[in-house]
């Protein structure tokens, strides 16, 4: 489903984060990208979501050139980018509003999209109905990220980008949503890609780990959003072994 | 501030007014209760006219503003280089006080109200255009990245988070304009016009020396600045009720 050629990216002034990358991933994976401060992950998730273009080589995703950002690819990030004068209604009906705003052009919107009103389905679906009336200010970090993914999964996405979603969040709250995030990826059929900068999220969400560094490697981690997988001890061990290979890379 | 907030403020002037009157003991600081009872009386006379004149001026002034600046400051804010061509321009053109401009507005555009509304909508103009700017151009990344990824382009971006960001950012500055678009109107309406309260204070204070008349016209005036202040506040807590939840 994403396939990286060849690809090189540095920002202006700067040393390139990624130079000659070459990265695939099948439709229904759940990935996750791990790395230290600085290497490029969020780079590449933007990279991913069109929303930067790389210094040479491509981004393809469903063997379409990404040029600009995809109608079929929900980006959540770290801090929800919910808009505050609206609820969490409002907020979560954003992406079909632009839809609706543009109609069906193919460009910001799929030529396939139907206006179906799913908000009050995703709303209900992650727990919000009580706050639907609310605004983001009054509502805990928990909720706003869940209305972060009820907006993105309201525009029926193939492809979920997220970046560092849960890294503000409590321990239980955090764990919850990873949980939530892989079921929902499994009920939807749909790829996920995450970027995280803590190792145990890496291991308990993605099915396989990108470890970004000088030289990207990948690690199988088939178990990954099994029920007690967190308690096993293949989860410790992997755990420990990405712990080590980012020391290694550090030093 | 709450209505009977206003009220006691209101009450304890008076009463330090009242005071005054009593110890200078001179025309030209007579009781209040003198001048309100004139002010009723004048308001069947022609100071209701006068207040409608005013109001009708400083009101088109601040519409004027708000229509012409608010989509320029948008423009400006959200667009690195109309900010680079503009913000230089803009700068140099704000700390100017624009009454200067009074008899050169007067002289381009005739004696009329166009005149008169046209200088308000000039202090106005460069209050909400830089705080506007400043809002559009202070958006979060994140919030413009994560509409950017739902698809939306420049319109729906306009549409969608600068338009009703703006919002707060027109009102604070109306808010903050009020007392300078008063206090601007009363300068403009001393010269070639016989309605409006700055014509009205300013003909019975110096030709008349009918204090309570100019006193019951200064009256009206704050008024009037009140009124606007209370019809900001009613427009914001209608349209940015996200401000008032917590």
């Amino acid at each position: 489903m994403i396939q990286t050629n060849s690809l090189t990216f540095a920002y202006p002034r700067s040393a390139p984060l990624f130079q000659n990358f070459n990265w695939q991933v099948q439709r229904g994976e759940t990935w996750a990208i791990l790395g230290s401060s600085g290497c490029g992950k969020t780079t590449l998730l933007y990279l991913l979501a069109g929303l930067r273009m790389p210094t040479s080589g491509t981004v393809q995703i469903d063997g379409e050139q990404i040029l600009r950002p995809r109608p079929r690819s929900g980006l959540i990030l770290q801090d929800y980018g919910l808009l505050p004068w609206a609820t969490v209604r409002e907020n979560a009906g954003l992406g079909l509003r632009v839809r609706n705003f543009y109609g069906q052009d193919g460009k910001h919107t799929p030529e396939d999209f139907q206006p179906e009103n799913n908000v009050d389905h995703w709303l209900n679906r992650l727990g919000l109905s009580e706050v639907a009336e609310k605004y983001p200010s009054q509502i805990s970090g928990g909720q706003r990220q869940r209305t972060a993914i009820a907006r993105t999964l309201a525009v029926s996405p193939d492809l979920l980008l997220m970046d560092e979603p849960f890294s503000s969040l409590d321990a239980i709250t955090r764990e919850d949503l990873q949980n939530l995030t892989v079921s929902l990826c499994e009920e939807q059929n749909l790829t996920l890609v995450i970027v995280t900068h803590a190792i145990e999220e890496a291991v308990s969400m993605g099915r396989k780990i990108l470890l970004l560094g000088s030289s990207p490697r990948v690690f199988e981690n088939q178990q990954a959003g099994q029920a007690e997988y967190r308690n096993s001890q293949a989860y410790h061990d992997l755990c420990e072994s990405l712990r080590q290979e980012l020391r290694n890379e550090s030093a | 501030m709450s209505r009977r907030d206003v009220i006691f403020s209101a009450l304890g002037l008076a009463v330090l007014w009242q005071i005054s009157a009593m110890l200078l003991d001179r025309p030209i600081l007579p009781a209040p209760t003198e001048v309100l009872i004139v002010f009723f009386r004048e308001l069947g006379n022609e100071l209701l006219t006068h207040f409608g004149v005013s109001l009708w001026r400083v009101t088109a002034g601040m519409a004027l503003s708000v229509l012409v600046a608010a989509p320029a400051g948008l423009a400006i804010g959200g667009s690195r280089t109309l900010s680079r061509i503009f913000s230089p321009i803009i700068y140099l053109l704000y700390p100017i006080p624009k009454v200067v401009f009074v008899p050169i507005v007067f002289l381009f555009l005739g004696i009329g109200d166009t005149a008169k509304i046209f200088i308000i909508f000039l202090i106005l103009f460069f209050q909400i255009i830089v705080l506007v700017r400043d809002q559009a151009a202070g958006l979060p990344v994140q919030l413009l990245e994560s509409l950017r990824s739902l698809g939306a382009g420049r319109r729906a971006i306009f549409r969608f988070v600068y338009l009703p960001a703006s919002l707060p950012a027109i009102l604070t500055a109306l808010r903050q304009s009020i007392g300078t678009a008063v206090a601007v109107l009363y300068v403009t309406e001393l010269f070639a016009t016989k309605y409006g309260l700055g014509y009205y204070i300013y003909y019975n204070g110096s030709t008349l020396f009918d204090y309570p008349a100019m006193y019951a016209g200064v009256i009206a005036m704050s008024i009037l600045g009140l009124g606007m202040y209370f019809a900001v506040d009613w427009a914001e807590r209608r349209l940015c009720k996200w401000k008032f939840v917590n």
